[in-house]
C-alpha cells in the first residue's frame, strides 16, 4: 500500500477544487494534489453546455465546459497534478485520506491541509415521499442532463418537471430544443427556487407553463412512467383535493433541491450546519477540524459558479496560509440567521480577520423593497437594500474589516426587513 | 421444452425448492412471470427471520417457521448472505396488550421458541431508549433475526443453476393442462413446457395457478404492505426489530434495522384487488408514520431513501398450503406463503422436495456431483483498508467506484451480471450489489450501470430496462430522436 505526502490535498476537480488549487499554488505552496472521481476534471460544468457562466468573473458569457477549460488550463500551466478516476474512500481528522483508482490502486495520502470540494447531489424522489408506482422514467434533472449532454441519449419524449431549480429549468429548454414535449414545470412553493433569467429564458420563451404552489401527488405506470397527477397545495404545502390535473408523460424530472455531499467530511469529524448541510466554517473557510477547509457546493449550494470560484480562491489561499504558518488562534464572532435569512456562510468570523467578509445567505422567501441588516447587540452594523431578495438567488452583505474589529459582542445576526 | 419438474415462481420458496431439487438426478426448470428472481413479495417484505412465537401452534405456519428459522444461520453462512440475529421486541401499552404479550409468550413456548421473556417498562427502555416511554411491557425475542430476503433468493438461485436448474424469465403462465401422456403442459405467453411434475410456488399468483391445476378452487386475498426505507447510519435509533401487538391483519407496523444498516418502517395492511399493484399511496404512507410514531415518538423521515410496497398472498384458510395438489397427480404447491414465509422457505422447500422425490422415486446425486457455490467475496464497502488494497491489486476494476453512496465497484457490478442467474436490469444490479440503493438513488451511477449492463450483455443502451418489460430507461440517441420527429409519435 503506497503512502504519499502532499502539502494540500483537494478532493474534487470541479470549479471549486480547480480554483482552490490555483490559489494555493499561486500562494506559493509546493505540492498540491487534486483527486477527481470522474475521468475528466470540470465537475458538473462538463454537462452544463448552456451559456451564462462567467458573467461576473470574466465579464463574458461562457458555457460550462468553456468556463471549466480556463481553470483546467491554468491548473495545467501551474503543473498541479489532477488524478482522475480516483475516489476518496475515507478522510481522517488528522488529514489522512485513502483513495482508489484503477490506475494507481489503493493509496494512502497524508496532507498538511485538505480542501473539501466534492460538490453536491440532487434530492431524489425518496426524499420527497411522492406516492405512486416505482416505474422507469423518473430522473433527477442532472441525471437527465448527463444522459442528453454527455451520453447523447434522450431519456424520454413527454416530460413533466417537478421543482423549479435551475437544472430543471435548463433541462426544460434542453429537452424542448431536442424535440421532446415539456408539458409543465411544477413547483410546490409559491415562488421558483431558480434564477429569474432561467424562468424567462427556459420556460416563458418556450411557452412551458409553470405551476406554482403545485406538486406531483401520484405517479402512474407499472413499467415505464405513463402519467402523473399534479395538485395544488395549501399554505402548509398539503395537497388540496379537487385540484388534480392529470398529465400523460413518460418522463418526470426532479429538480427539488441540492444537498452538499458531506459523507467524507462527517467521517473526518467536520461539524455540519443544519441550515446548509455543509460544514460550519470561519471566514477563512476552515471547518471545525483544523487544516480542513471547504468551498463550493459542498459547503453551501450556490446559484452562480462565479461565486463558487471566488469562494474557492479564498479557501486555497487560506489553506496555503495554514500550511505555512499553522493555525492562528483568534477570538470568534458567531453569525446567526435572523428573520428571513437561511444558511449564512461563514458561520464564524475571526475577530482579527485580514480582509472584508462577505456574508452569503439564502432569503427564506421573496422580499420586495427590503433591506438585509447585520446586527450586533441590537445595533445595526451594516445593511444592504435590494428591490428584491429571492430564495433562488444568493444574497450577500459585505462586512468591512474595520467594522469587524470594532464589534462589541461575539455574536451578529443577519436578517431581512421590509422597508 | 420438456423437463422432469417445473417450478412456477422464482421467489424465495421457488428458489429454495429448486436448490433442493438440484441435488437429485432430474431435470428442473424454474419459470417466472417477471424478469428476475425475487420480483414479487420476496423483494418487498420486512426481511425478518421470525423466531416463531406468533404462529398458532399446530398450523403449518408454526411448523415451518420454527424449522426454517433454525436453518437460516447455516444456510446464510454457506451461501454468503447477510444475516444478523438482532433480536426483537413486541411492545405493549396497556393491560390488554400485556395479555396478548402473555398469549404470544405461551404460543412461543409451545412452538419451541427459546429465550422468550416479558420485560417491564424500565427493562425495555434500557434496551431501546428511543422507544415511546409510554410502553408498559414487551415480549423479548432474542432469536429474532434479519436477513436480506432478495439476496437470499439470488444465492439460492445461483446454487440451483450451478447444479443444473434452468431459469426462464418473462414467462407469465396462461394455462396448465394434463396431457394424455401423463405430462403437465404449461403454456406461457411465448413458450410451452411439458413436465412430469409441476410445483406452484407462484406467490401472489398462487391461487390463480392453483385454480388452473385443480377443480377445487382456493381463494386468496392480496394484502398490500407499504414501507419507508431510511438511509444507513452508524447508529440507528433502534438496534432490534420492534413490533407492536399483532392484529387480525398481520403483525402490525414495525420499526427495524436492516442487515445493511438502513431502518425500515412499515408495513401497512390493505386488501387490494390487483395482485400486481405495488404502488404506494399518500394514505398508506401517512398511516405508517402515524403507527410507527407510536413506537418511535422521535420519528423522522428526513433521511428517507425510498418507499415501496409488497403483496402478501393471504389464503382465506389463514395457513400455508404445502404438498400435493389434492386430486391432481404429480402436481404440488406451496401457496399462501405470507409472513412468516421468508422464515419458513428453507423448511418448506426441504419438506416438499422430500415429498416429491419420494413419490417420483428420484435418485439423489452423489455428493461429489454437487457443486458448491463459490465463496462470495465480501462487499468492497465492508472491507478493511488492507482488504481493499489487496482486491484492487488483484483486479484494478475494484478501483473504479461506480456507486459513490454505497461504495460499489465496477468489478462487483460486472460480477453481478456474470453470476449464474445474473442481473439483466438496473434493479437487478441494485439488489445484487447495492449500486443505486443509497441516498442519491442512482442519480450518479445510473448512466454508468446501464453502460456496463449493455456492454456485458451485448445489447443497446435503449434495451436496458429498470426492471424488465417496457421499463426502458432511455428513449433514443439524440440524432435518431430528432429525425424521428421528437415526441410526435
Amino acid at each position: 500500500m503506497s503512502d504519499r505526502q502532499v502539502d494540500i490535498l483537494i478532493i474534487g476537480a470541479g470549479p471549486a477544487g480547480l480554483a482552490a488549487a490555483i490559489a494555493a499554488r499561486e500562494s506559493g505552496v509546493g505540492s498540491v494534489l487534486i483527486l477527481e472521481r470522474e475521468n475528466e476534471p470540470g465537475g458538473i460544468l462538463r454537462q452544463c453546455i448552456h451559456n451564462g457562466f462567467g458573467l461576473h468573473r470574466f465579464q463574458e458569457e461562457l458555457t460550462g465546459p468553456e468556463y471549466a477549460a480556463r481553470d483546467i488550463a491554468r491548473v495545467r500551466d501551474l503543473g498541479i497534478p489532477v488524478e482522475c478516476g480516483t475516489t476518496v474512500l475515507t478522510l481522517s481528522p488528522d488529514r489522512v485520506a485513502t483513495c482508489v483508482s484503477p490506475a494507481n490502486g489503493f493509496q494512502t495520502i497524508r496532507a498538511k491541509a485538505v480542501i473539501l470540494a466534492m460538490g453536491c447531489r440532487e434530492r431524489p424522489r425518496g426524499a420527497l415521499c411522492t406516492p405512486g408506482t416505482r416505474c422507469a422514467g423518473i430522473y433527477s434533472a442532472g441525471t437527465a442532463q448527463r444522459f442528453v449532454n454527455l451520453e447523447g441519449w434522450m431519456p424520454g419524449r413527454r416530460v413533466v418537471i417537478l421543482g423549479s431549480g435551475d437544472i430543471g429549468l435548463i433541462m426544460a429548454r434542453r429537452m424542448t430544443l431536442q424535440g421532446a414535449k415539456v408539458l409543465a414545470c411544477v413547483e410546490i412553493m409559491p415562488y421558483s427556487s431558480g434564477l429569474n433569467r432561467n424562468i424567462v429564458q427556459c420556460l416563458e420563451d418556450y411557452g412551458i407553463p409553470l405551476y406554482l404552489s403545485h406538486t406531483v401527488t401520484n405517479i402512474r405506470g407499472r413499467e415505464r412512467l405513463e402519467g402523473v397527477t399534479v395538485s395544488r397545495v395549501d399554505e402548509r404545502r398539503n395537497p388540496v383535493s379537487g385540484t388534480e390535473i392529470e398529465f400523460d408523460c413518460d418522463t418526470l424530472l426532479l429538480s427539488c433541491g441540492l444537498i452538499p455531499e458531506n459523507e467524507l467530511s462527517l467521517g473526518a469529524g467536520v461539524k455540519l450546519s443544519g441550515a446548509t448541510s455543509g460544514a460550519v466554517v470561519d471566514d477563512s473557510l476552515e471547518t471545525s477540524v483544523p487544516g480542513i477547509f471547504a468551498c463550493g457546493n459542498v459547503l453551501h449550494v450556490h446559484d452562480l459558479v462565479d461565486h463558487v470560484s471566488a469562494e474557492s480562491f479564498r479557501a486555497g489561499r487560506a489553506a496555503a496560509d495554514f500550511v505555512r504558518s499553522g493555525k492562528q488562534e483568534d477570538s470568534l464572532i458567531e453569525v446567526a440567521d435572523g428573520d428571513g435569512v437561511r444558511g449564512t456562510v461563514p458561520q464564524l468570523i475571526r475577530k482579527n480577520t485580514d480582509g472584508d467578509v462577505s456574508l452569503m445567505f439564502r432569503p427564506s422567501a421573496v422580499f420586495r423593497n427590503s433591506t438585509a441588516v447585520v446586527e450586533c447587540g441590537g445595533q445595526t452594523v451594516c445593511s444592504r437594500k435590494a428591490l428584491v431578495f429571492t430564495p433562488g438567488e444568493m444574497a450577500t452583505v459585505v462586512l468591512k474589516k474595520d467594522v469587524i474589529r470594532t464589534l462589541s459582542g461575539n455574536r451578529i445576526t443577519v436578517r431581512i426587513e421590509r422597508n | 421444452m420438456t423437463t422432469d419438474i417445473l417450478i412456477i415462481g422464482a421467489g424465495i420458496t421457488g428458489t429454495a425448492l429448486a436448490r433442493e431439487i438440484s441435488r437429485y438426478d432430474v431435470s428442473c426448470v424454474v419459470i417466472d412471470r417477471a424478469c428476475d428472481v425475487a420480483e414479487g413479495a420476496t423483494k418487498a417484505n420486512s426481511g425478518i427471520v421470525h423466531a416463531g412465537y406468533d404462529a398458532v401452534p399446530g398450523t403449518l405456519k408454526a411448523k415451518y417457521n420454527v424449522a426454517g428459522a433454525a436453518e437460516y444461520p447455516g444456510l446464510c453462512r454457506e451461501l454468503g448472505v447477510p444475516y444478523r440475529r438482532c433480536g426483537a421486541l413486541v411492545i405493549g401499552f396497556d393491560e390488554a396488550d400485556e395479555a396478548s404479550l402473555r398469549n404470544l409468550l405461551e404460543r412461543g413456548i409451545r412452538n419451541g421458541v427459546e429465550g422468550l421473556r416479558i420485560l417491564d417498562h424500565d427493562a425495555v427502555l434500557k434496551m431501546e431508549p428511543n422507544l415511546n416511554p409510554e410502553v408498559r411491557s414487551a415480549l423479548y425475542i432474542p432469536t429474532s433475526a434479519i436477513v436480506s430476503p432478495y439476496e437470499m433468493a439470488f444465492a439460492l438461485a445461483d446454487d440451483a443453476a450451478l447444479n443444473g436448474v434452468a431459469f426462464r424469465f418473462n414467462q407469465p403462465v396462461r394455462s396448465v393442462e394434463r396431457t394424455n401422456g401423463g405430462y403437465w403442459k404449461i403454456c406461457t405467453d411465448t413458450d410451452q413446457y411439458e413436465c412430469r411434475a409441476v410445483v406452484n410456488c407462484a406467490g401472489a399468483s398462487g391461487a390463480e395457478i392453483h385454480n388452473m391445476i385443480s377443480d377445487i378452487p382456493v381463494e386468496m386475498i392480496h394484502r398490500r404492505g407499504q414501507y419507508y426505507l431510511l438511509d444507513r447510519a452508524e447508529h440507528q435509533p433502534f438496534a432490534m426489530t420492534v413490533f407492536q401487538c399483532p392484529s387480525r391483519m398481520g403483525k402490525g407496523v414495525l420499526v427495524s434495522p436492516t442487515v445493511h444498516g438502513n431502518l425500515l418502517l412499515g408495513p401497512t395492511a390493505e386488501d387490494i384487488d390487483d395482485p400486481l399493484d405495488t404502488a404506494t399511496t399518500a394514505e398508506g404512507l401517512a398511516d405508517i408514520l402515524q403507527k410507527a410514531g407510536r413506537t418511535w415518538p422521535g420519528i423522522s423521515t428526513r433521511t428517507n431513501i425510498t418507499n415501496f410496497s409488497g403483496i402478501r398472498a393471504h389464503l382465506t384458510t389463514d395457513d400455508f398450503m404445502v404438498g400435493p395438489v389434492s386430486g391432481c397427480e404429480n402436481a404440488y404447491e406451496a401457496i399462501g406463503i405470507e409472513s412468516p414465509g421468508l422464515s419458513s422457505a428453507p423448511a418448506i422447500a426441504g419438506d416438499l422436495c422430500r415429498m416429491i422425490a419420494g413419490e417420483m422415486k428420484w435418485n439423489r446425486k452423489a455428493d461429489d456431483r454437487i457443486r458448491p457455490v463459490p465463496v462470495r467475496e465480501k462487499a468492497f464497502s465492508s472491507m478493511t483498508a488492507e482488504e481493499r488494497a489487496g482486491m484492487v491489486r488483484k483486479d484494478p476494476l475494484y478501483g473504479n467506484i461506480i456507486c459513490r453512496c454505497e461504495t460499489v465497484t465496477e468489478a462487483e457490478i460486472r460480477q453481478a451480471v456474470r453470476r449464474p442467474v445474473g442481473a439483466r436490469t438496473i434493479d437487478g444490479v441494485k439488489r445484487r450489489t447495492r449500486a443505486g440503493m443509497g441516498r442519491c438513488q442512482g442519480g450518479f451511477c445510473l448512466p454508468r450501470v446501464a453502460a456496463i449492463i449493455a456492454e456485458e450483455t451485448g445489447c443497446s443502451l435503449a434495451e436496458v430496462t429498470k426492471d424488465g418489460g417496457n421499463s426502458r430507461i432511455l428513449a433514443e440517441p439524440l440524432d435518431a430522436f430528432l429525425k424521428g420527429g421528437g415526441d410526435r409519435e
